[in-house]
């Protein structure tokens, strides 16, 4: 090992790996408990993931019984049996509590009506704002600093993490008796605005320290866009939709969920699809800039009058963000099967408050921010009650980073064409079947097998070599799930089995060599594996 | 994805280099960042919004490089405008800026139900006829 590779030492109480919204109020929660918190972050936290670059509404029912209880109602509805009304109250209480709490950071707007909006942040100053939070108090934010592998100690609990500083070229290890993953979902680098540092590294980290997945099988969610860049959707609710012939097409609305979906994606097999915002509220024209500026930006600069002529669109693969799958937590401070490992945001299986429905923003961000701050205090108490390790730890990468056979350079391009096909090409994922599921898990087997026996990188260039594995990795385990749940519920559409299966069941999955899944009880009692 | 640095605008900060989630700069002569992995870039606008001098420009389309004219970007006025559509300076919100974002939901509502509108009436005329 030459001198520039002997790794920079991070000694903390609680690690937190990501730089989202999930990832800050964790690190403020954990930091404000008391604990050293060190923050690493594949990217910059204030631009790193989707939520950067959106514009996030929150779950905002004021603390009234009445209120509460029927958004709850109406919400457990729509989650197929799958949600949990406890967690829901949680997520409500603490996003109302916390988010006004940012006011000396984040500059709240009017609600229009001589109040303060709170419910809505737009995403360049929420995480400016979460970023300064969590400096106020005392996280050390490592920028450029992804995290590659767990540590583990000798009794399996998380000891850290490893990874590699892109900006100085150096690997690094960090010390932790406590860590949260809070790495985003996994979009498989459709293109979808944000997206691109969700590539799942958070999953196969924590399943090769031993924790499980939950979900993945609800994961075909797609956004659209015009064709030749990903924005937010705010301005095509309304839009009206034409062949390349110039006939308009019959598109179930958005507020028919799966049909919208179907008919936008069949249309898109048959050929390019334009839509047109003659419809739009008239409001959107003047105001669109003061709410979104980003989703102007793609029509100005090519010179296509956004709500005057017709364009092209597309639909953008969002994986596991605006799906549900994630981590499994076994307790309500989200902790994983892994004692001391956390999972938060969409890093964590949303299912408690979302089900087999995505849930829309609302839903998503609070969950994000509940799940965050709650991971962040569970790790600060953790912390208190242990001594500090003098047993080594292990570092439990595997594949992308020590193939079992020779290594030797693969085709990753290649290979993340065949990890779209199989994971967010629409063909399959909005009508799964038995058989296309099965050649799916043939090819994406034949992707890891082939990553994980010779798959590597050397400097720079391990980032990316672990990036193609994790896509994989996810891509494997939502196709396994998929199969193993043999009906349609929420946004899992099984052609096959068209209808939903009595009585609801989560399904857990996980597994590097061989991918296992099983139904799961939904117990919400403590469950540790060591 | 990025087109061009200009190199007489930048000061040379390196903040761009740090705010790139995906980091497609690399350091260069002088602190001016030099476009170093534009295969990563994803189009996220992200530079721009943190580079207080304006010397940035994102083409817009995410699958492929585009040749631009630079005097002709900066004679059209578009350098900087992402930033001052966002009401950044210096990094700081101007004041007010937010004042209308509570609009996106009643906004995003209101154009699904014009679309549920729409698709109802079709179809009940379809269903008269």
């Amino acid at each position: 090992m030459t001198r520039l590779e002997e790794p920079i030492g991070i000694e903390t109480d609680v690690l937190v790996v990501g730089g989202g919204m999930a990832a800050c109020w964790a690190a403020s929660a954990a930091a404000g408990a008391g604990a050293r918190v060190t923050l690493v972050d594949k990217g910059f936290v204030g631009t790193s993931g989707v939520t950067a670059t959106g514009g996030p509404n929150h779950w905002w029912v004021p603390p009234d019984p009445a209120l509460r209880r029927d958004a709850i109602e109406r919400r457990l509805a729509t989650a197929y049996g799958l949600a949990d009304a406890e967690w829901m109250e949680r997520v409500i209480d603490t996003t109302w509590r916390l988010l006004p709490t940012l006011a000396a950071h984040y500059p709240f707007g009017s609600d229009g009506k001589g109040g303060t909006f709170f419910a809505g942040v737009r995403g360049p100053e929420y995480l400016r704002a979460l970023r300064a939070l969590a400096t106020e108090r005392g996280v050390r934010i490592l920028d450029h600093h992804p995290a590659l592998e767990l540590l583990v100690d000798p009794d399996g609990a998380a000891a850290g993490a490893a990874g590699y500083a892109r900006l100085t070229r150096r690997p690094w290890r960090a010390e932790a008796k406590a860590v949260i993953l809070a790495t985003g979902g996994c979009a498989f680098r459709s293109g979808l605005i944000g997206s691109h540092t969700n590539t799942g590294e958070g999953y196969l980290m924590g399943v090769e320290a031993g924790a499980e997945l939950s979900g993945m099988e609800f994961s075909a969610a797609y956004s659209l866009s015009p064709a030749w860049n990903s924005t937010r959707s705010l301005p095509y609710f309304a839009a009206r939709f034409f062949d390349a012939g110039g006939r308009e097409l019959d598109i179930p609305p958005p507020m028919a969920g799966n049909a919208h979906w179907q008919g936008l994606a069949a249309a898109m097999l048959q050929g390019p699809v334009f839509a047109d915002l003659v419809d739009a509220p008239a409001a959107l024209r003047s105001t669109l800039r003061e709410i979104q500026p980003a989703s102007l930006t793609p029509f100005e600069r090519r010179g296509v009058s956004l709500f005057d002529e017709r364009f092209e669109v597309r639909l953008f693969g969002e994986g596991t963000i605006r799906g549900v799958g994630g981590l499994r937590i076994v307790d309500d401070g989200c902790q994983t099967r892994v004692p001391g490992l956390y999972a938060a945001g969409d890093a964590a299986s949303r299912e408690p408050v979302a089900g087999a429905t995505s849930g829309g923003g609302a839903q998503n961000s609070a969950w994000a921010l509940t799940s965050g701050h709650r991971a962040g205090l569970a790790a600060a108490e953790r912390m208190r009650t242990r001594r500090d390790g003098h047993a080594p730890s292990r570092a439990t990468g595997q594949a992308g980073l020590r193939p079992t056979s020779t290594p030797r350079p693969i085709e990753r391009p290649a290979l993340v064409e065949t990890i779209q096909a199989h994971s967010i090409a629409y063909d399959r994922a909005l009508w799964r079947n038995a058989s296309s599921l099965a050649d799916s898990a043939e090819q994406l087997e034949a992707v890891w097998q082939q990553i994980s026996a010779h798959g590597h990188g050397e400097g720079l260039d391990i980032v990316a070599s672990r990036e193609v594995a994790a896509m994989a990795a996810t891509a494997r385990w939502c196709i396994a799930a998929a199969r193993a749940r043999e009906e349609s519920r929420g946004m899992h559409i099984r052609v096959d089995h068209p209808h939903g299966a009595a009585p609801p069941a989560r399904i857990a999955t996980g597994g590097l060599d061989a991918v296992w899944t099983r139904p799961d009880q939904q117990s919400s009692q403590t469950e540790l594996a060591a | 994805m990025i087109a061009h640095v200009f190199a007489d605008a930048c000061t040379g900060c390196g903040t761009c280099i740090a705010a790139c989630p995906t980091h497609v700069f690399d350091a260069g002569a002088d602190g001016v960042p030099v476009i170093a992995r534009l295969d990563q870039c994803q189009t996220c606008f992200m530079c721009e919004l943190y580079c207080d001098a304006d010397a940035l420009y994102v083409a817009v389309d995410l699958r492929e490089p585009k040749a631009i004219d630079p005097d002709l970007i900066r004679t059209r006025g578009e350098l900087g405008n992402l930033r001052r559509g966002y009401r950044w300076r210096n990094g700081a919100s101007e004041p007010g800026s937010l004042d209308h974002f509570w609009q996106l939901g009643p906004l995003l509502r209101e154009g699904a139900e014009i679309a549920g509108r729409r698709y109802r009436a079709r179809h009940s005329e379809q269903a008269d006829d």
